[in-house]
């Protein structure tokens, strides 16, 4: 202890002495940090602003209905699209989290450590992907993969409306869309619910299994309670991801503008981004008003989202 | 019945590491045997060696044979799962499950191995249970609680009803009051005192008053150095242990001359 103390001295000295005029290093640094976050808060502001500002002439003008091609009402045209957004990216999450629990689980707690690195990189290596490849494959490649099993389900399971219709070839339809999304979130929620399920603590891993619990039995009574608000903030993460994904789904859904739940259906839906990727380019006055107004739909649906995931994180697994 | 446990030329690994060496010993039935010795002597080691949850940390693993009512658990084809089921165990720190209440967790490790069990049955077993661990009536209005609510010594308490409601034969304890008040302490000693009726107790501990306070038997391990496997030196009856000891090593080590 004396020792310690001993040392401890004169630094201390040290930063009373120097307490009276702050270092110049100190001062630069301190600044060029909060620069930089007030930069964030900035440009988060201004992408605000600015979806607000250029949206106002469509929510104004949304009773008029001036001669636009497709002479709709704001919400008419919106709607379809929130609802296309929302019902391919739920879809895309209900897929992908039970894989993904299931690789986090088998990287944490199954495979030796030989095996359980490689799996974590190439997981990563996924996420890394762009998302326009991503889209190609899911395209070409995927798309008439997955037709056999469109007809198969529409066939015999035709009675459950998300099955019914009448599905037509080339299958760009939510299916595939959602498909595609599932694979590309599968990297975010695995890595952070793997993360999670590592830090399950020791100790309470020991008490199952020392109570003859199997593997399967410690995993269900002791990791999945400690890594589930972890999971759902994952869940929460992949889902703002998919809601915001535009290249994949504008390269594997012809779109569509109704409320339909038939997701074999070629041209039913459309969601805001790869909407906004198909119109931007061609569209003035009040149809790119239109456009802006749903991208600030978009904009405070992932916001949302996010800050959801973000409170669940910051409670953290119960201890 | 509690039955005795008979060690045969049990040598502990982790990796290629040996780190306890060569343990023979017979632990009699329906007695208290503590392990004392130096920190890293291996006792702990060999303690989770005694229900498989040596293997548990990766790479570890034992060779030897463990026999208890003449089964060798370390025998081929013998599931390390049912072991651990009449071989039960309480940690250095209390760990009840924190996502459930104060009856779940006694419950816990019956629903496990027997997925039904009627709500009077479930009870009485709670009851008996936590009576067992001298808990009943600090926590029997309170059943529904979490059990992280409760304070540590009661959280010990706790794991000890949650250990015997499933019935073990055998009760391994890894310093249990280590992170415990002496008011606490006590309260698990005594407790130890009144399971040795029924169960076939192991404890190791740092603390040599309390082995002499509640054990019958006593073994003593040291390592010669770091780096080099612990060994058993000596194992006795407590009194002889502490007051006669074979081993020069061992009266060092009780009188306070090392560790």
């Amino acid at each position: 202890m004396s020792t310690i103390d001993a040392s401890n001295k004169p630094a201390a000295r040290k930063t009373v002495a120097s307490g009276s005029g702050r270092r110049a290093g100190d001062t630069i640094f301190s600044a060029l940090s909060v620069g930089s976050g007030l930069i964030i808060f900035l440009a988060l502001a201004a992408v605000a602003v600015f979806l607000s500002l250029q949206s106002r002439e469509a929510i104004e003008g949304s009773r008029e209905l001036t001669g636009s091609a497709d002479a709709v009402s704001l919400l008419e045209y919106t709607g379809p699209l929130i609802f296309g957004t929302v019902f391919a990216a739920v879809l895309a999450l209900l897929m992908a989290v039970p894989v993904a629990v299931g690789i986090a689980l088998f990287i944490s707690h199954y495979a030796s450590r030989k095996l359980s690195t490689p799996l974590g990189y190439l997981i990563d290596l996924l996420a890394a992907v762009p998302s326009v490849v991503f889209g190609l494959w899911g395209g070409v490649w995927l798309v008439p993969r997955l037709e056999p099993l469109y007809l198969f389900l529409n066939k015999h399971l035709g009675f459950i409306p998300l099955f019914a219709g009448e599905p037509t070839a080339p299958m760009k339809n939510l299916a595939s869309a959602s498909v595609v999304l599932a694979v590309m979130i599968l990297p975010i929620i695995t890595a952070v619910s793997r993360e999670v399920f590592l830090q399950t603590p020791r100790l309470q891993e020991e008490a199952a299994l020392a109570l003859g619990a199997t593997r399967w039995e410690m995993i269900k009574s002791v990791v999945l309670p400690f890594g589930k608000s972890g999971v759902i903030s994952a869940s929460m993460l992949g889902l703002g991801r998919a809601l915001g994904e535009t290249m994949a789904v504008l390269m594997v859904m012809s779109p569509g503008f109704t409320y339909s739940l038939h997701i074999f259906e070629v041209g039913r839906h459309q969601s805001i981004a790869a909407n906004i990727a198909a119109q931007s380019a061609e569209s003035t006055g009040i149809d790119m008003s239109r456009l802006i107004f749903t991208g600030l739909v978009l904009f405070v649906i992932t916001f949302v989202i996010n800050a959801i995931a973000r409170a669940i994180v910051s409670r953290g697994p119960k201890s | 019945m509690p039955q005795a446990i008979t060690v045969e030329d049990l040598n502990i690994y982790y990796g290629d590491f040996l780190a306890v060496e060569n343990v023979n010993v017979v632990i009699e039935p329906r007695s208290v045997t503590a392990l004392i010795g130096p920190s890293g002597c291996g006792k702990s080691t060999f303690l989770r060696t005694l229900n498989r949850m040596h293997e548990v940390i990766p790479g570890a693993r034992a060779e030897g044979t463990v026999e208890i009512e003449g089964q060798n658990i370390y025998a081929a084809g013998v599931d390390p799962v049912n072991v651990r089921r009449r071989v039960g165990m309480v940690f250095q720190k209390p760990n009840p499950f924190p996502t459930m209440s104060i009856r779940d967790n006694v419950l816990a490790g019956v629903k496990l191995n027997n997925k039904r069990i009627s709500k009077s049955d479930a009870d009485a077993l709670v009851e008996k249970s936590l009576k067992g661990a001298n808990l009943w009536n600090e926590v029997k209005d309170r059943l529904d609680k979490p059990g992280m609510g409760l304070s540590g010594g009661q959280q010990q308490r706790l794991c000890i009803a949650r250990t015997i409601a499933v019935r073990p034969e055998v009760v391994l304890m890894d310093e249990p009051c280590s992170a415990l008040d002496p008011i606490s302490t006590l309260a698990i000693e005594d407790l130890i005192h009144e399971m040795k009726e029924e169960f076939t107790i192991v404890i190791v501990t740092h603390n040599m008053q309390q082995a002499s306070r509640v054990s019958d038997r006593t073994g003593f391990f040291n390592i010669a150095g770091t780096g080099k496997p612990g060994k058993l030196i000596e194992i006795d009856d407590t009194e002889k242990m502490f007051t006669n000891p074979a081993n020069k090593q061992t009266e060092d080590y009780i009188s306070g001359r090392f560790g």
